[in-house]
């Protein structure tokens, strides 16, 4: 019996045990996956969270929920992987062998890597809405904040679904406003990037958004440190913004067991082929999703993409095939703008995103890089698909693995 | 579009980054520097140096990893190319704008 062996039972690792089951004969290939949690959380719901407009309960499933069946879980922690060994350790020392890897650890936020971040104000007014207890805290703080300067704040990229950040300020905008207290909030936006988003025409589309809903934009800060005393952040080139209540991104990185096992980069992501989807170095070891470094967002849209391609590629790769199917970069994300409304943007390693349709050319009925309320809807409707299309390994309709560039007013 | 950089017609993107680096050479990077209110000194070169060795391999640059690339810390950047280091020590080098974030 051979063994494909998935690490992490997220997003991608979920998907591909659904679309490797179908394919692999049940008789000749064990399935098995890891993760050390027994939830499985909807993480775009961690956006929701902090304002009240989805429950924990919306957001959290049993991992079990959606292994399929004739697939093994293992809930342990994974302490190490020894890829020349083709060996992964468990907590409790035991070792699994495979035949083939897929890792899909994703990403996670450490709030370590800046001094003064976890200070005596974590949790008290430094917050995080990238997990779900940060979200949760920030739920409760924001539900008796009296008002005062709110800085929402990033501390490096790459960060998953960098469009979240953004999408809390429009959010909070909104929220203050439905409470009545809007003038007693003062937003600031704090970024690495020289700007609002990391595409030249989303930019600009964010940026008037962000001057419309009064929300002030401190671009180029690289934070240094967090000042518990003062409550000011403090950049590396000596800028000081002071905060009543901070709502941070701290540094994301690969999972510790990534940096373990060297097969990391400096963030513990893993070198992998942007087309392929195979890791660099180790041929009998596939990368997926938020683990990877390849050069498009870290999305659960993209994990959904980039699985397609994948199951593809190894199979052939099981053939002993050339794998022949590249992924292309393609990222689908809603922005929610605040006020029931939600701009939609779609792009690939190189086309960045611009206005048009989507995701039929010329009929839509979504609309790129223009707010509406459609899109709004269909931000929303994305739960309903997580749960039930998209981690089952079912295609959503119209919606294909490679971006389409009809519809799509490019120049 | 075109610019005129140290006397010589350059080729560069809206934010004047070099898109073709054979066009690069110390008299364009000091002409850029002094745009940014920056005069070279050796320390720069070590710097900038580095840099455009980690373009040519191919490796992805953040302020991170120059931050512990052991030629510079971050504070010392950031002090010799103040505001925005990265985007101002590439533009310098005459390498493409670092897509370090995506
Ligand atoms: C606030 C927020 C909003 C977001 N909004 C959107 C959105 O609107 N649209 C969108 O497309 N995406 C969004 N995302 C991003 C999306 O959730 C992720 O990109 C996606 O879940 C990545 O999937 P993954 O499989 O790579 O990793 P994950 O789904 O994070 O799974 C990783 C799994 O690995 C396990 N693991 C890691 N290390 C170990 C170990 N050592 N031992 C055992 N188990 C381990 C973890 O427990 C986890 O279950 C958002 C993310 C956040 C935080």
């Amino acid at each position: 019996m051979k063994r494909l062996l998935i690490l992490g039972a997220g997003t991608g690792g979920t998907i591909m045990a659904q679309h490797l089951r179908k394919e692999l004969d049940k008789g000749k290939w064990n399935i098995t996956v890891v993760d050390e949690r027994t939830d499985h959380y909807y993480q775009p719901g961690f956006l929701f969270l902090p304002f009240d407009q989805y429950k924990p309960e919306d957001i959290v499933k049993p991992i079990t929920d959606f292994i399929p069946k004739g697939v093994d879980f293992v809930n342990s922690r994974i302490e190490n992987i020894l890829p020349e060994e083709h060996k992964v350790i468990l907590a409790d020392g035991n070792a699994l062998e495979y035949d083939i890897l897929i890792v899909a650890t994703g990403s996670e936020i450490s709030p370590e890597e800046i001094e003064g971040m976890k200070g005596k104000e974590w949790g008290e007014s430094v917050f995080t809405f990238y997990t779900f207890e940060g979200a949760k805290a920030l739920r409760d703080k924001l539900r008796n904040w009296k008002g005062g300067r709110l800085v929402v704040h990033i501390t490096e990229m790459p960060i998953k679904c960098p469009v979240a950040p953004l999408e809390f300020v429009f959010l909070a905008d909104s929220f203050f406003k439905e409470k009545n207290m809007r003038e007693k909030v003062d937003i600031t936006y704090v970024t690495p990037l020289s700007g609002a988003f990391t595409k030249p025409k989303a930019t600009a589309a964010l940026e008037y958004l962000l001057k419309e809903k009064n929300i002030r934009i401190e671009p180029d800060f690289a934070i240094e440190s967090v000042d518990n005393e003062a409550k000011t952040i403090i950049d590396y080139g000596g800028k000081i913004i002071p905060f009543d209540l901070l709502v941070t991104v701290p540094t994301n990185k690969g999972s510790d067991v990534i940096e373990k096992s060297g097969m990391g980069d400096e963030l513990n992501f893993i070198p992998t082929d942007k087309g392929t989807l195979q890791s660099k170095k180790y041929p009998d070891v596939f990368v997926i999703g938020d683990a990877t470094n390849v050069p498009t967002s870290k999305a659960g849209s993209v994990v959904h993409f980039e699985a397609e391609i994948l199951a593809e590629n190894i199979l052939s790769y099981i053939k002993g095939q050339k794998m022949t199917e590249e992924f292309d970069g393609h990222a689908n994300c809603f922005i929610e703008t605040g006020g029931g409304k939600a701009l939609l943007i779609d792009f690939n390693y190189d086309h960045e995103p611009v206005t048009g349709t989507f995701p039929i050319a010329g009929l839509g009925p979504l609309r790129l890089l223009k707010e509406s309320r459609f899109n709004h809807l269909g931000k929303l409707a994305f739960k309903w698909v997580y749960w039930n299309m998209l981690l089952k390994g079912r295609p959503i309709p119209f919606v294909t693995a490679r971006m389409n560039v009809a519809g799509k007013d490019y120049n | 579009m075109d610019k005129l950089i140290a006397g010589k017609t350059i080729s560069v993107t809206e934010e004047g980054f070099l898109t073709d680096f054979s066009q690069w050479d110390k008299s364009i990077a000091d002409a850029i520097a002094a745009e940014n209110n920056i005069t070279i000194t050796p320390r720069h070169w070590e710097v900038l140096d580095y840099i455009q060795n980690e373009y040519k391999n191919e490796v992805p640059l953040s302020i991170r990893k120059i931050g512990k690339s052991g030629v510079v810390d971050i504070k010392e950047f950031y002090q010799l190319f103040p505001m925005a280091p990265l985007k101002t020590a590439t533009k310098i080098a005459g390498i493409p704008k670092p897509v370090s974030c995506i």
